[in-house]
């Protein structure tokens, strides 16, 4: 898991991650939130189906990727806001297959 | 008419240096920037640090709220959470925030897009909490986050600087395996150039070394054959150092093998670049203004890897040289401020003879074994990159047509190198001769809606 160095109880709001409900810090990077409520594996590969994380933190890895209304984005370049529905992304790339 | 004398493209050390340099001198100056705040990877998070960050990153972070004032004293305008697309000669630039596209044109473009990971190909990398050391500071800079049950693997001094950071938050690392040995590190001392910038620097590192030492944080040394095990996430971590087998159960790995130029947008712009031996990966044809062309500048570790003051200074040089190209200021004036500059880069760049050797990259991840995982967008391996030379593959771009490699969404920015340092191994040829991928924009993903919107306006 991971812990925050500051201490005091930060302000969430909820958020939905796979059907799931998730109490994740308002505004904060939602990679690192998703990260810190101990979801590690954030989708499945298109190829072979396996599972994926964020790797790089930086926007250049694309491993994060999330779905979010229905669009492909990177979890690492997004910010947590209240009622963000997120879809784990599967096979994104091979969807037209 | 451009609307902007100069553009800077990336807002860490280089790039906020560049900009606020260019708009003290009265550039019309136009910053952009991927993410939500400058301060680039080294300074992620500047502006918000809490005082519990500043105490765990320690002083090397602090620098960066120096080269921040600059930049908020400056005219500039700085365009935050803008992902460049595609970047012309002629001075035009593309970009996309939160959905929505935009262009425009500066007479003189400074890209300051810093540093990559290097690959790290082990089994295993591709796993969830498997991430690069990059990453866990990242997390520690803008979200306070430590990880615990870590192991730290590759080589390079982040590691000893993460590691000691953790310490510092009450979260050591369960190990650092280190692919590097003590022989590099003596072999490399031959080439330390004494001056008082680098006993600063190697002062810093034993100071580190010295922590983890005290924290009974263990190091392995020489560490080969590293192999991340796992389910669905990482468990462990497994390696051998000479005859012995050590196996290390974590929840996350953090990874390194030092920082590689990350050139993508003047790879897009067709622009030269040589193999360097040392740093052991490409690097643009720039002179020592970083000019790459005419119309555009190269800053920072985007030119070759020299660490984040260096980048400062070399941002600030770019922008005396451009700025005076355009008569904005006489050359008198750029020569005058650029003398104090040019010294202290030339005190700030010979350590890295020193640290290119000493923790270099691992044969395991230059050479991986075949069926390890070196494209991890399409998981094509070494072997099968391999299989492609024998066939008759001669470089990265006949390889994509092979077996997609490098044509997934990071677009070769994690297996790029690699492609390049097998299908040259494998065919007998030089780095140069091999040479890498072509790319082309979009530099980053953007809907056909963005597009389109952007044609109607």
């Amino acid at each position: 898991m991971f812990r925050r160095i500051d201490d005091g109880e930060p302000d969430t709001c909820e958020v939905v991650f796979n059907g799931r409900k998730v109490a994740l810090s308002r505004n904060a990077n939602l990679a690192a939130s998703l990260l810190a409520a101990g979801i590690t594996s954030f989708r499945k590969t298109p190829v072979s189906g396996a599972p994926r994380g964020p790797y790089c933190m930086m926007g250049a890895c694309f491993d994060c990727l999330v779905k979010i209304d229905g669009e492909t984005r990177q979890a690492c370049m997004e910010a947590v806001r209240d009622g963000l529905v997120i879809e784990q992304a599967h096979g994104e790339a091979g969807s037209d297959e | 008419m451009s609307k902007y004398d100069i553009a800077v493209i990336g807002a860490g050390p280089a790039g906020m240096a560049a900009a606020a340099q260019a708009a003290a001198l009265g550039a019309k100056t136009l910053l952009l920037d991927e993410q939500d705040g400058p301060g680039g990877q080294i300074y992620r998070h500047i502006e918000h640090t809490t005082p519990e960050q500043l105490r765990v990153l320690g002083k090397s972070y602090e620098a960066g709220q120096k080269v921040l004032r600059d930049l908020c004293e400056a005219p500039v305008e700085h365009i935050r959470r803008a992902a460049v697309w595609m970047v012309g000669k002629d001075g035009e630039i593309a970009w996309s925030v939160d959905g929505k596209a935009s262009i425009t044109n500066a007479k003189r473009i400074i890209t300051a897009t810093g540093a990559l990971e290097r690959p790290v190909p082990i089994p295993g990398w591709t796993l969830p909490g498997v991430m690069t050391a990059g990453a866990a500071q990242i997390l520690l800079k803008q979200s306070g986050l430590v990880p615990q049950r870590a192991v730290l693997a590759g080589a390079g001094p982040l590691l000893y600087l993460l590691a000691s950071q953790l310490i510092a938050a009450g979260a050591p690392p369960l190990a650092i395996v280190e692919t590097n040995s003590m022989r590099d590190v003596l072999a490399a001392a031959m080439h330390l150039k004494p001056n008082a910038t680098t006993a600063s620097y190697l002062k810093q590192g034993m100071k580190m070394l010295a922590a983890i030492r005290k924290a009974g944080v263990p190091r392995y040394r020489a560490a080969q054959n590293l192999r991340v095990e796992g389910e669905c996430t990482a468990e462990a971590i497994t390696f051998s150092c000479g005859v012995r087998t050590h196996r290390f159960e974590c929840d996350y790995v953090l990874l390194h093998q030092g920082v590689v130029p990350n050139t993508q947008i003047i790879r897009s712009l067709g622009l030269d670049h040589r193999w360097d031996e040392q740093q052991r990966c490409f690097r643009p044809v720039i002179d020592r203004w970083g000019q790459a062309c005419e119309t555009v500048y190269v800053a920072g570790d985007g030119g070759g890897i020299g660490g984040a003051k260096a980048a400062e200074l070399q941002g600030r040089m770019a922008a005396l040289h451009a700025v005076a190209g355009l008569g904005i200021v006489s050359n008198i004036k750029r020569d005058d401020v650029a003398t104090p500059l040019k010294r202290e880069l030339a005190a700030e760049l010979p350590i890295r003879a020193f640290l290119d050797r000493a923790y270099a990259p691992s044969e395991q991840v230059l050479a991986p074994h075949d069926d390890t995982i070196i494209c991890r967008c399409e998981e094509i391996t070494a072997g099968n990159i391999r299989s492609y030379a024998k066939l008759g593959c001669t470089g990265p771009n006949q390889a994509k047509a092979f077996g997609r490699c490098g044509m997934g969404p990071c677009q070769g920015r994690y297996c790029g190198l690699t492609v390049s340092e097998l299908l040259a191994a494998a065919n007998g040829q030089t780095h140069d001769q091999t040479g890498y991928f072509r790319i082309r924009p979009p530099l980053k993903p953007i809907t056909i809606g963005e597009l389109a919107a952007l044609e109607s306006e």
